[in-house]
């Protein structure tokens, strides 16, 4: 049997799991950073 | 290397390179990314998936670069004991751990259209899913060697033994494919020669970088999290102690 895949949706599921996941991992460290500068900048405070 | 032991000064450096490394290296991985996808042609074999390239083997890269990073680390710190040295394998192992899921997610992608399967136990595919247990486990391992240290315990360097150990896992990645039989292709990019095509080959390396760079962001934002956290808990226990 020959299966007639379109090539075309691989691709793009493919780049859409990979940036997004990048951008996910890049903004989840920017902003865990932020929030415990923050946090410690609060308690240098006190 | 000790320049860097004083928390102050790395700071300093870290607030300075972390936008430097971060800009350009969305810029450039994105460009090349685009690039790939709109202007590379076809392959005569692989038709339009060649294009998953440019996302999946710079992701392979960093995945086992970010091992090699946590083994380097942990060298440092048996060694020469710079106490940036565990904050520095630490950090790597998140995004390390992020891109070797992503080589793994999009690599099975590839590999339906090219091999008419998601996935094959070769010892490739293997080893590198072997990668990414090693990184769940030094993340665990890690976490709970930071919280021992922080009640006073000994268990501080276990993570670091753990990294060296693991490391003998990025080898085998490496020669897999020439050892063993495998439906993954054989390595295209030695040392200094190159069996693909320009066309793929400058928005790949490009992309890489551009991939290099964003890593090596999120290693510093995650050291100065780290940082932040150990100093907050310091200062918490010099109060309660007061």
């Amino acid at each position: 049997m020959h299966e007639r895949l379109n090539q075309w949706e691989f691709v793009w599921a493919a780049l859409a799991i990979g940036v997004i996941g990048m951008l996910v991992m890049v903004v989840w460290s920017m902003v865990a950073m932020m929030r415990a500068e923050r946090r410690r900048d609060k308690v240098r405070r006190k | 290397m000790h320049g860097f032991a004083n928390p102050a000064r790395f700071l300093r450096l870290a607030r300075w390179l972390l936008p430097v490394l971060l800009v350009p290296g969305l810029v450039l991985s994105l460009g090349a990314i685009a690039w790939g996808t709109l202007y590379a042609p076809p392959d005569h074999l692989m038709g339009v998936t060649v294009k998953i390239l440019f996302i999946h083997v710079p992701c392979v890269w960093l995945g086992m670069a970010g091992w090699t990073t946590i083994a380097v680390s942990s060298v440092v710190e048996l060694v020469w004991r710079h106490p940036l040295a565990a904050i520095a394998a630490r950090a790597a192992a998140v995004p390390g751990a992020v891109f070797t899921a992503l080589g793994l997610i999009t690599g099975s992608i590839w590999g339906r259209p090219t091999w008419g399967t998601w996935w094959v136990w070769d010892g490739r595919l293997t080893s590198f899913l072997i990668l990414l247990f090693l990184y769940f486990g030094y993340i665990a391992l890690a976490d709970a060697a930071a919280r021992d240290a922080a009640g006073g315990g000994s268990a501080g360097r276990i993570p670091a033994i753990f990294g060296l150990v693991g490391a003998i896992n990025i080898p085998i990645i490496n020669r897999s494919v020439v050892w063993w039989n495998s439906l993954h292709q054989p390595p295209s990019i030695t040392m200094g020669r190159s069996a693909i095509d320009g066309t793929y080959l400058w928005p790949l390396l490009i992309g890489a970088l551009g991939f290099s760079l964003i890593f090596g962001a999120v290693v510093l934002a995650r050291m100065r999290m780290l940082l932040a956290q150990i100093q907050t808990e310091a200062r918490l226990r010099r109060m309660a102690m007061d």
